[in-house]
């Protein structure tokens, strides 16, 4: 019993170190996401370079798709826009949610919606153009019911609207084959069945 | 001393310039000026943010923090007051939203109810081994008065047969 007793420390220092340990290698911005399962939020948002076209929920039903957030500003966007643009040729939809930054009209500032979609077409036209289309979220109304925390989040949205998941960071080789194409694939082969 | 600081006028002209600086009133400036109905409304707006927690960053809360989705929540957080939500409606919104994360204080459910009960575990754990550790000291002590009994009893006959040797030596002689 004493001789049982002089080794609980030592346990315990171990179970801690592990744990610790496994906190070295895990990814504090994964957490559960609580917009999964539920259907895409209303809204009725303009298109990027043709504002005059609005888009809703129901105009996006019908085959499974990537809602990527993304925005000019954002470096890792920008770096990952080439490697989406190789999926679109795999035939993978990808639909952008424009996400703009706020602008401070004390500093003078103001959204300019030409500057912005000559922004955008340049760097397109650099990197390659992965998108279908883009939808302009100005006051990021929609990226907030999204539950988005900064770009960029990439979702997948099946034939029915309805997100079924929702990815936090950059999408690169590694991410696509590990995590977002089996749940791609998995959603893009049932909408084949229903339609 | 050189003769830089002993000249009157350079430290008169500097002392003055110090006292001046006092004189200095201090500047109002606030980054976010919110209008609020009353007082109620101000004080839920201060206590919302300060416990919502922003996605962005990580462990700090929307009042703290300048990422571009803290000031989308506080603008929310500050719109839903100002339409006459009460707290429950703005937490739900923000926790339908981005989770129970969100929230610095965790709700009891299945997940987190070992994180609420760790520390009655504890207590109890260490009330269990306090009320061992006395049961054994206790038990020790009994034993040690058991000891000291058995001496004395010892000594009794010890003494006895010590007088019975000095009684026979006394005889023979």
């Amino acid at each position: 019993m004493r001789k049982l007793l002089f080794y609980v420390p030592l346990v315990l220092f171990l179970a801690l170190a592990l744990f610790l340990l496994s906190g070295l290698f895990s990814n504090p911005m994964e957490r559960e996401s609580a917009t999964t399962d539920k259907p895409l939020p209303a809204f009725n948002l303009p298109d990027l370079m043709n504002p005059a076209l609005r888009w809703q929920p129901e105009q996006l039903k019908g085959e499974t798709f990537l809602l990527n957030v993304w925005g000019t500003w954002c470096p890792t966007c920008n770096a990952e826009l080439s490697y989406m643009t190789q999926l679109r040729e795999q035939g993978v939809k990808i639909i952008g949610l424009y996400y703009v930054l706020p602008v401070d009209p004390l500093l003078g500032e103001s959204f300019d919606l030409a500057a912005l979609q000559a922004d955008v077409s340049n760097k397109l036209q650099q990197r390659g153009n992965p998108y279908q289309f883009n939808i302009l979220d100005a006051d990021r109304s929609l990226s907030l019911d999204l539950g988005v925390s900064g770009a960029p989040e990439t979702f997948i949205i099946d034939s029915e609207g309805i997100v079924r998941a929702h990815h936090i960071g950059d999408i690169n080789p590694q991410v696509w084959r590990n995590k977002l194409a089996p749940l791609y694939q998995q959603w893009r082969q049932l909408d084949g069945g229903s339609s | 001393m050189n003769k830089f600081f002993k000249n009157n006028v350079v430290m008169k002209t500097l002392y003055a310039a110090m006292t001046l600086l006092l004189l200095s009133l201090p500047l109002q400036a606030t980054e976010e000026v919110l209008q609020f109905d009353n007082e109620t409304q101000r004080r839920l707006y201060l206590e919302l943010t300060s416990e919502l927690r922003c996605p962005q960053c990580q462990n700090q809360n929307i009042a703290d923090s300048n990422a571009v989705v803290a000031v989308d929540m506080r603008q929310k957080t500050y719109d839903m007051i100002m339409q006459g939500d009460n707290r429950d409606q703005v937490l739900d919104y923000m926790i339908n939203r981005y989770g129970n994360f969100v929230h610095y204080q965790p709700p009891v459910n299945r997940y987190t109810l070992l994180l609420w009960l760790a520390p009655l575990f504890m207590l109890l754990m260490l009330l269990g081994i306090q009320l061992r550790r006395r049961r054994q000291q206790g038990a020790e002590q009994a034993a040690e008065h058991d000891e000291l009994s058995t001496d004395t009893a010892q000594a009794a006959t010890l003494d006895a047969e010590l007088d019975k040797l000095i009684e026979q030596y006394r005889s023979k002689k």
